[in-house]
């Protein structure tokens, strides 16, 4: 256990001790504790720094299940680090936020922050793994922690139906991955993901390298919300907004992107990787934008906008990987898209970290979150305001912020597409391009729509339900850091071009660099007079000139019947399993114990049969056999003729004698078969059942037996018949493989330590209270309980019946 | 003797599975009760009914009857007259207080809780 498990551990040792301090000091807000936290891990590990950008990694092993393959293995490489400081370092802003956001008087504070911390501990697991099973187990953490946050205010019904959502398709995702995950230790015996990537040639001759690689794409698309999976997203936004602004826009859902990145080694070498991760991603990227710009929810867009955000990373990572096909680094245009991605990740934290608090700030001091009721705040929230401005504009890819840069390397990235020889992506290659354009208008429109809808125009303060005003400083210096940062990495863009970048593409493309080769990652303002600068300027005309037309086409958005979108195929799904699983259990559970008795006999004899007859068990070995006497076939056919007789007797007390009858024929049995003490304890239990018996019925009136109908007896006869058939049929061959296989009897073991061992003479005692003792003691315990409940019976009488 | 002590077996087995599924309280205790009787000839039937002596030590003798099984009878014996004693009364109380020994009325419906 070294110190970076222990960072990675120290929010799961914090969450549990926030409910004591939120308990033990009520004056003070549980968040300025808890923030410590991921304070302390961000300055930790910018230690790192230094180590990933020099081109090292640190690796510490901690064996977990050995026996398995299974360690807890942190690996901290470029990727992993850029994602530890991104989930620290917008952690901490974060929870100061929420410091502010969150009455300390109102709220439930203690289960906020344990979810946050645990939230934050996961995550750091997922990205800091190096082994698959531990990377799962983090993966699947983040999701329960998600729900559990989404759920938060659980007394909405809206939180509980996003909650149970994103639970169900997260899950679904994270299940899928584990299946890839098996796939990928059957195909190579490890679940490292360092050693993986050693072995990804051979990995790709599997035939279950195609399953693997679609199943963890599966987990990835579920958690990075692509499309269609993307619904989850707008329904988590019930969220507390600083939930939004940490797992649902900056952490969570990028640990699909990271999983892509990270598995990027292993699978990119294939065309279907390429097709797949990029196509569904630059899909997502035009479906999200275009969904954006019909939303009223400021937070609603804003999700839309993440879906649509995570698609065009997500497409970057698939065309990155078309740099694999080619040798030379110099010339090779492919690697601007995997630097774009890695640039745009950062970026995107920034900007839309910003702009959720922004959102959650217009909610937290207006009362609304609608477009419509909104408008002309610019006056009343100046500071709000220029964070919105900054954001969106970044957002819309408009200089000089960063998100600028980065929308114009991905311009290229998709334009270098055409050139491309590669799996037919000269013919259908050209969606690409064009998919990423009018993505970007609606970007634009929608960026443009966030700030303008919301701080200009008409104010119409009397729709508001709170009387507006600029909110507390402390919760303005979360998004004033962070839009900081958005015009800091926009003019030095590189700052991180070899601190954080250059360290995350080789851990993308870890082949790439030839021996004494670097990955060169400069990023600058002035291309020249490029197509992707024509594309851009194309993008800010059109957008404003639809911004501008908004009214005209929007009704577009209504053409689309509930029935057919993705949401109205879950909520049937859903609904549908519901009506479909309680028809299922209403079908065999009746509520009849005859039922339920009938499946446990019917399995009985199919599991005994079948077994019989499979394994070909079935013999009959005759040649030991005991001898039989002529008293003892008399007692059998006593003892038949009691068992069959009570099935036709009418009354009650023929019945109980008829027992009595079978239960002293055994008795007699015993006696024949030289066991001395089950003849006496039967005899004495024999009279007392039947005493009991006599004593409890002597109450009861007449059995009034109703003739049963002939179907009725009928079924019960064949199961009954068949029982009896197996348990025949299990008695004699049990005995015939006994005899035929000589086993070797550990009664022989009783009988020879029975003088020395217990110093007793009666062996079937000795057992009973020495060598099985305890069997002894559980067996009076079970006596006892039984007592208790018959005196319990006897003596208590219902309260229901005093009640009338 | 083993076979036709499966038999017998069988028949206590048929006779107690088809006791138990019919509708009466008392059948099914009853039918509770030959179904132990069954598995306890069972059990000693499996293990070989060749006869030594009793399980007793005794002096000049070498083969006894296996006393495990005995030992595991015994047990058992001891636990169903446990068992049928609880469900009697079970089946005793119920009657007062439902009124009726026919499963199927016993049966819960919405109206009663």
């Amino acid at each position: 256990m070294s110190l970076l498990h222990l960072a990675i551990l120290l929010p799961f040792i914090a969450a549990v001790i926030v409910p004591f301090l939120f308990k033990g000091f009520r004056s003070i807000h549980t968040g300025w504790f808890v923030l410590l936290v991921p304070l302390a891990l961000f300055i930790y590990f910018i230690q790192y720094m230094p180590v990933t950008s020099s081109g090292q990694t640190v690796s510490q092993t901690f064996e977990w299940i050995p026996s398995l393959g299974i360690n807890f293995t942190a690996y901290v490489d470029g990727l992993g680090l850029l994602f530890a400081l991104l989930i620290t370092g917008i952690g901490s802003l974060v929870v100061l936020y929420s410091i502010y956001y969150l009455a300390k008087e109102k709220e439930a504070l203690h289960n906020f922050y344990v979810y946050l911390l645990m939230f934050m501990g996961a995550m750091l697991g997922v990205v800091l793994s190096d082994n698959m099973i531990v990377l799962y187990m983090f993966w699947e953490f983040t999701s329960i922690s998600s729900f559990l946050l989404i759920g938060y205010w659980y007394d909405k019904e809206r939180s509980r139906y996003g909650a149970q959502k994103s639970m169900l398709i997260t899950v679904f995702g994270g299940l899928s991955m584990l299946g890839g995950i098996v796939l990928l230790y059957i195909m190579s015996g490890t679940f490292s993901i360092r050693e993986l990537i050693g072995m990804s040639g051979e990995l790709m001759a599997d035939p279950l390298f195609l399953f693997a690689m679609i199943l963890i794409l599966l987990g990835a698309f579920t958690k990075s919300a692509q499309f269609p999976f993307h619904v989850w997203l707008p329904d988590a936004m019930e969220a507390p907004t600083p939930v939004s602004a940490y797992l649902h826009s900056a952490t969570m859902v990028k640990a699909g992107i990271y999983l892509v990145a990270r598995m990027s080694p292993v699978f990119a070498e294939s065309g279907l990787w390429l097709w797949l991760v990029a196509g569904f991603g630059i899909f997502t990227l035009f479906w999200g934008s275009f969904n954006a710009v019909k939303q009223t929810d400021l937070k609603g867009i804003l999700a839309f906008s993440t879906v649509s955000q995570l698609g065009l990373i997500m497409s970057l990572l698939g065309l990155g990987a078309a740099a694999l096909h080619f040798d030379t680094l110099d010339e090779n245009m492919y690697m601007t898209a995997t630097i774009a991605a890695v640039f745009h990740l950062i970026n995107h934290a920034t900007f839309k970290g910003s702009l959720f608090m922004m959102a959650g700030i217009v909610d937290h001091e207006t009362g609304t979150r609608d477009i419509r009721k909104l408008g002309g705040l610019v006056n009343l929230m100046p500071i709000t305001f220029t964070i919105a401005i900054i954001g969106s504009f970044s957002m819309a890819g408009l200089p000089p912020f960063n998100g600028f840069l980065s929308k114009e390397m991905f311009l290229t990235g998709m334009i270098s597409v055409f050139e491309l020889d590669l799996f037919n992506l000269n013919t259908w290659g050209i969606l690409f391009p064009v998919l990423a354009w009018v993505a970007s208008v609606f970007t634009f429109i929608y960026s443009i729509m966030l700030v303008f809808k919301t701080f200009l125009g008409k104010p119409q303060f009397d729709q508001l339900p709170k009387k507006p005003h600029e909110a507390p400083i402390g919760m303005l210096i979360s998004p004033l850091i962070l839009v900081t940062l958005v015009v800091v990495f926009g003019f030095f863009p590189n700052l991180l071009s070899n601190t954080m970048i250059k360290p995350a593409v080789e851990a993308i493309l870890p082949s790439l660099p030839a021996a004494g080769q670097e990955v060169y990652v400069d990023i600058y303002f002035w291309h020249g007079f490029k197509p992707e600068l024509f594309m851009t300027l194309g993008i800010i005309l059109t957008g404003t000139l639809m911004y501008a037309t908004l009214a005209k086409w929007q009704g577009i958005y209504n053409r689309i019947p509930e029935r057919f979108t993705i949401n109205g195929v879950y909520d049937r799904g859903l609904d549908g399993s519901e009506s479909g699983s309680f028809k299922l259990n209403e079908f065999f559970m009746t509520g009849y114990m005859r039922s339920y008795l009938i499946y446990i006999f019917a399995f009985f004899v199919a599991i005994l049969l079948s077994t019989l007859t499979v394994s070909d068990a079935f013999v009959i070995d005759t040649s030991n056999l005991a001898e039989i006497r002529i008293y003892e076939v008399v007692l059998a056919i006593v003892l038949i003729a009691g068992a069959i007789t009570i099935l036709f007797a009418k009354s009650r007390l023929t019945s109980i004698v008829l027992l009595g009858v079978v239960g002293y024929s055994v008795a007699l049995f015993f006696v024949f078969f030289r066991a001395p003490d089950l003849a006496l304890t039967q005899l004495v239990i024999e009279t007392v059942s039947v005493a009991l018996f006599l004593l409890c019925f002597y109450h009861l009136p007449e059995i009034s037996r109703k003739e049963e109908r002939m179907k009725f007896k009928m079924g019960n006869a064949v199961i009954s018949i068949l029982v009896g058939l197996t348990v025949t049929l299990i008695g004699i061959a049990s005995f015939s493989n006994g005899q035929i296989f000589e086993f070797e009897s550990i009664s022989q073991y009783h009988i020879d330590n029975v003088y020395e061992l217990a110093a007793g003479g009666n062996m079937v005692n000795v057992i009973l209270v020495d060598f099985r003792g305890f069997d002894t003691l559980f067996e009076i315990c079970v006596l006892g309980i039984a007592a208790l409940g018959i005196y319990a019976m006897v003596n208590f009488r219902g309260v229901r019946r005093e009640k009338r | 003797m083993e076979i036709l002590m499966s038999i017998v077996v069988g028949i206590l087995f048929m006779s107690a599975v088809y006791l138990i599924l019919s509708k009466s309280l008392l059948r099914i205790i009853i039918g509770t009760g030959l179904l132990s009787h069954g598995a306890h000839l069972l059990l000693l039937t499996m293990s070989g009914l060749k006869t030594g002596a009793a399980p007793v030590l005794t002096d000049g003798v070498e083969s006894y009857t296996d006393p495990l099984p005995q030992a595991l009878v015994l047990t058992a014996i001891v636990i169903s007259f446990g068992v049928t004693a609880f469900f009697l009364v079970l089946a005793y109380r119920t009657y007062q207080e439902l009124g009726t020994d026919n499963m199927e009325e016993m049966k819960g419906n919405d109206s009663n809780d």
